[in-house]
C-alpha cells in the first residue's frame, strides 16, 4: 500500500513539474510580458486647454490656497481659452504620486511642485522638462539666489523655477541663559561648552539637542570645517558634470564629525536617548522644554510657538569656528517644474513662471511664512518680520546643497549619513573607519547612477 | 484509486493515460488559470527584473531597460551587510518561531485545562492580540517601554533606560511584540486539534499514571503532528518576512543598522530608492531561501514515516 501511494506521489509531482515547465515556457514566449516602460516626452504644444497643477498639502493649507487662486486668476486672465486645474497632494504620499505621474503620462498633471533634493532623481528619471532657455530669458530669475539656483540645475541645465528655501539655524532658551547668566555661543567651541554648562546646570535637560538621524542638523558642522558631503569631478559650469565622489572622509570633514558627534555623551545629550533622534525629535524636545537649545528651521517656528517655550526664546545663525562666522546651512526648499509630457509646453511654463514670480513668493511668504528665493524680495520681508533674520543672515551667508546627483535619493533612502554617525556615537566605529565606510557606499551609489 | 491497489495495476492504468490523460487537466483549468495569474505570472516577472536594470528612470523612460546578466545578484552578495542581515534575521526568525510555538502550545494545554470562564477571558485576550493591527501593536509596545514615559520602566524602577539602544534588548523587545501577535494562531489551532483528540485516548494515558508534560510528549504531540507542522511552517515564513515590527519598533531598523532583518533591508536598499532590480533579486533570494527550508522540512517529516 505504501508503495502504490509514494509512486502516485511521484507520478503527481512529475505531471506537476512539467505543467510548470510548460508555464513558464508561455510566459518566456511571450515577450509582451517584459517590464512595464512608459514614454515621457511629448512633442504638441497647445495654446489652448486646461493645464493640471499637482502643489503639496501643507499644514493649515488654506492661506496657501488663497495665494494660489489669485496667481492663477491672473494667469487665466493673461492667457485665453485657457484654465487651470489645482490640486493638493499630501506630502507624505508625494513620492509615489509623482512616480505614478512619470509612469503613466496621460493622466500626469503639467506643473508640479517638488523638493529641492529630488531634483537630480527626477531628472534623471526622465519626469522634468528642461527649460534653460526660458529661465535665463526670465527678468525676475537675475535676483535667484545662487544656492536656489543650484537646486533647480543638473549637469547646467535648468530643470525648474525655486519656489521658497528652507533654512536651519539655532534656537535657544533666553530664560535658561539670563538665568544661568550664559552669553549666546559666538563659535561653535563655545556652541558646545554651552551645551554642556546647561546639561551640567540642569541634569533634566538636554544643552543642545542632538539627533543620530539628523542629517540636516549635522551637515553645518562638517561644512564649517571646510568638508564637503561630495566633491564634483572635473567641475563643468554650475551643478557640477554629473560625477560625484564622497568626501566624507577626508580630514576637514571629520573634524566635522568628530565635532558633532561630541555632542552625544553624558555631558549634553546622552547616546542611548539622542542615538536614535530626527530633526522632528529635537524640535520636539525644544519645544517641550526639555532642551536648552536645539537647531530648527524657519519652517519649525509654529511648532515652537505651539510649545511650552513660546515667548522664552529668540533664534541666532549657528555659529561657525572663528568668532563672526556662520556655520554654512543646508539650504532645504521646494521647486515648481514642468512634467516633460505636458502637451502645453509654452503655456505650462509661463505657469510656472507665474507660480514661482517674485509677486507670488512675496505673498506666499505673508501667507505661509515661506522664505523667498529671491534676495531682494527676502530683504523687504525680513524688514517686515524680524524673525526671519537670523535665517536671512544665514542664506546670504551662503548656504549650501546636497550633491546634485540622482544617487542623492538613494544615499539618503538608504541611510548612509546616520548610519555613519550612529557608528561613531554608539563607539562601535571611530571617525576615520566610519567616515570611510560611508563614503564608500556613497561611491558605489555614485557610480551606479551615472 | 482505492489504497489496495497494487503496483501491477498503477502501471496498467499508467499505460491508458494515453487517452483520457487530458481530462483531468480541463477540470482543473479554471484553477490553474487562476493560480498562473496570481502566483507564477508575479514570480515569473520578480525574476525577469532581477536580470535587469530596471529603476524609475526605466519605470518612467528616462533611460532604457538593460539586461544585466547575474549583476544585481553579484551586487547583493558582494555586500557584507547582506550576509550580516541575512544571520540576523534568520537567528532572529528561529528565536521567533521556537517562542511562538512554545508559548502557543502551553497556553493550548492550559486551555484544556482551566474551566469556561477564564477560557474566556484568555481565549478573548489572545484575540484581541490577533486582531491588533502589526503597526499599532508595536507602537503600543514601544510606548510601553519608552524610557522617559513607559509605565514598565517605572514599574521595574529602571529609570530612563533605553530598551531600542541595545543591540540585543532592541532585538528581544520587538521578539516579544512578534510572539505577542502571533501566538493567538499556534494557540487556536493546537487548541482546535486537541478537542479532536478522542478523550479516551488521553484518560487511558491518565490512568496509566502519565504526568502533563509525558502526555503532551507522547500522546498529543504524535496525534497532532499534522497540525504542528501547519504551524511551523506558517510561522516560519511569517517571522522570517517580519518588516512592520522591525520597521515601527527599532525606528527603519535600529541604531546604525544594528536591527535590520532581510526584508526591511530590501525596502531600504531597494524600494525606497527605486532600485526595483535590486529589490527582485532580494526577492528572489528570499524565496528560494523559505522554499529551501519548507522543502527541507516537508522531507525530513517524510523520512519519519508521516504523510501529509
Amino acid at each position: 500500500m505504501k508503495l502504490a501511494v509514494r509512486t502516485r506521489g511521484t507520478r503527481t509531482r512529475a505531471r506537476l513539474t512539467a505543467a510548470l515547465a510548460a508555464l513558464v515556457l508561455a510566459g518566456l514566449t511571450a515577450t509582451a510580458c517584459a517590464p512595464q516602460t512608459s514614454d515621457t516626452s511629448s512633442d504638441s504644444d497647445e495654446k489652448t486647454g486646461t493645464l493640471r497643477v499637482w502643489l503639496f498639502q501643507e499644514v493649515g493649507n488654506e492661506p496657501k490656497e488663497k495665494v494660489v487662486e489669485d496667481a492663477v486668476a491672473a494667469f487665466e486672465k493673461e492667457h485665453d481659452g485657457a484654465s487651470v486645474e489645482v490640486e493638493y497632494i499630501p506630502v507624505e504620499t508625494r513620492a509615489q504620486r509623482i512616480k505614478a505621474a512619470f509612469n503613466d503620462p496621460k493622466s500626469a498633471p503639467d506643473v508640479i511642485e517638488y523638493g529641492n533634493t529630488d531634483t537630480a532623481g527626477y531628472v534623471k528619471d526622465g519626469g522634468l522638462l528642461d527649460i534653460t532657455e526660458e529661465f535665463t530669458g526670465w527678468r525676475e530669475a537675475t535676483d535667484t539666489d545662487p544656492t536656489a539656483r543650484q537646486s533647480v540645475t543638473v549637469d547646467g541645465r535648468v530643470y525648474g523655477a525655486p519656489l521658497f528655501v528652507g533654512v536651519r539655524a539655532l534656537y535657544y532658551r533666553t530664560d535658561l541663559f539670563d538665568d544661568l547668566g550664559l552669553d549666546v555661543p559666538r563659535t561653535q567651541a563655545e556652541l558646545i561648552g554651552t551645551a554642556r554648562k546647561i546639561r551640567a546646570a540642569e541634569p533634566d535637560l538636554y544643552g543642545l539637542a542632538v539627533g543620530g538621524a539628523y542629517t540636516y542638523g549635522a551637515m553645518p558642522f562638517i561644512w564649517a570645517h571646510g568638508g564637503e558631503l561630495a566633491e564634483s569631478e572635473g567641475a563643468a559650469g554650475e551643478g557640477g558634470s554629473g560625477a560625484f565622489s564622497s568626501a566624507v572622509d577626508s580630514p576637514a570633514a571629520r573634524k566635522g564629525i568628530e565635532a558633532y558627534t561630541s555632542l552625544f555623551g553624558d555631558d549634553n545629550c546622552p547616546a542611548a536617548k539622542c542615538a536614535g533622534m530626527t530633526g522632528n525629535d529635537t524640535v520636539t524636545a525644544f519645544a517641550a522644554g526639555k532642551a536648552g537649545m536645539a537647531i530648527g528651521g524657519d519652517f519649525s517656528h509654529a511648532a515652537v510657538e505651539a510649545g511650552k517655550v513660546k515667548g522664552k526664546y529668540a533664534v541666532v545663525p549657528l555659529p561657525g569656528l572663528k568668532e563672526g562666522e556662520i556655520a554654512p546651512a543646508f539650504a532645504g526648499g521646494n521647486n515648481i517644474g514642468v512634467l516633460r509630457s505636458t502637451s502645453h509646453r509654452t503655456l505650462a511654463v509661463d505657469l510656472m513662471k507665474r507660480l514661482a514670480s517674485k509677486e507670488t513668493q512675496g505673498e506666499l511668504f505673508d501667507a505661509m511664512g515661506f522664505l523667498p528665493t529671491f534676495t531682494d524680495v527676502r530683504a523687504d520681508v525680513a524688514e517686515q518680520e524680524p524673525f526671519v533674520e537670523p535665517f536671512v543672515k544665514t542664506l546670504d551667508a551662503g548656504a549650501k546643497f546636497v550633491p546634485a546627483s540622482p544617487a542623492w535619493a538613494q544615499i539618503d533612502a538608504s541611510l548612509v549619513l546616520p548610519t555613519m554617525f550612529q557608528e561613531v556615537i554608539t563607539g562601535k566605529k571611530d571617525v576615520a573607519a566610519a567616515s570611510g565606510d560611508a563614503a564608500r557606499k556613497m561611491n558605489d551609489a555614485f557610480r551606479s547612477a551615472e | 484509486m482505492s489504497h489496495g491497489m497494487s503496483p501491477g495495476v498503477s502501471v496498467k492504468r499508467t499505460s491508458r493515460r494515453g487517452h483520457g490523460g487530458w481530462t483531468p487537466w480541463l477540470y482543473l483549468a479554471p484553477a490553474l488559470v487562476v493560480l498562473a495569474g496570481l502566483l507564477v505570472y508575479p514570480i515569473y516577472q520578480l525574476g525577469l527584473i532581477s536580470f535587469l536594470e530596471y529603476t524609475q528612470a526605466q519605470v518612467s523612460g528616462g533611460e532604457p531597460t538593460t539586461f544585466q546578466g547575474l549583476g544585481n545578484y553579484a551586487e547583493l552578495f558582494g555586500d557584507t551587510q547582506f550576509w550580516q542581515v541575512l544571520l540576523a534575521t534568520v537567528v532572529f526568525a528561529a528565536a521567533c518561531v521556537v517562542s511562538t510555538l512554545a508559548v502557543g502550545c502551553a497556553l493550548a494545554v492550559l486551555l484544556t485545562r482551566v474551566r469556561a470562564v477564564p477560557r474566556l477571558a484568555l481565549m478573548l485576550a489572545a484575540l484581541g492580540a490577533w486582531a491588533t493591527p502589526a503597526i499599532t501593536g508595536s507602537t503600543v509596545w514601544l510606548f510601553l517601554f519608552d524610557p522617559d514615559f513607559g509605565p514598565v520602566n517605572r514599574v521595574l524602577g529602571l529609570g530612563d533606560h533605553s530598551w531600542t539602544y541595545g543591540r540585543y534588548s532592541a532585538f528581544a523587545l520587538v521578539l516579544l511584540e512578534v510572539v505577542w501577535c502571533s501566538f493567538p494562531f499556534v494557540m487556536v489551532t493546537v487548541y482546535a486539534g486537541i478537542r479532536a483528540v478522542p478523550g479516551e485516548v488521553l484518560e487511558a494515558a491518565a490512568l496509566d499514571g502519565a504526568s502533563q508534560w509525558r502526555i503532551w510528549r507522547s500522546v498529543l504531540a504524535p496525534m497532532l503532528r499534522p497540525i504542528l507542522v501547519v504551524v511551523t511552517i506558517q510561522s516560519v515564513i511569517w517571522d522570517f518576512k517580519v518588516f512592520t515590527q522591525i520597521y515601527v519598533m527599532t525606528n527603519g531598523g535600529g541604531i546604525a543598522g544594528q536591527n535590520l532583518v532581510l526584508n526591511v533591508y530590501a525596502y531600504q536598499k531597494a524600494f525606497a530608492s527605486s532600485q526595483y532590480s535590486l529589490g527582485s533579486a532580494i526577492g528572489v533570494v528570499m524565496l528560494l531561501i523559505l522554499l529551501v527550508i519548507t522543502l527541507g522540512y516537508l522531507r525530513l517529516l517524510r523520512r519519519q514515516g508521516e504523510e501529509l
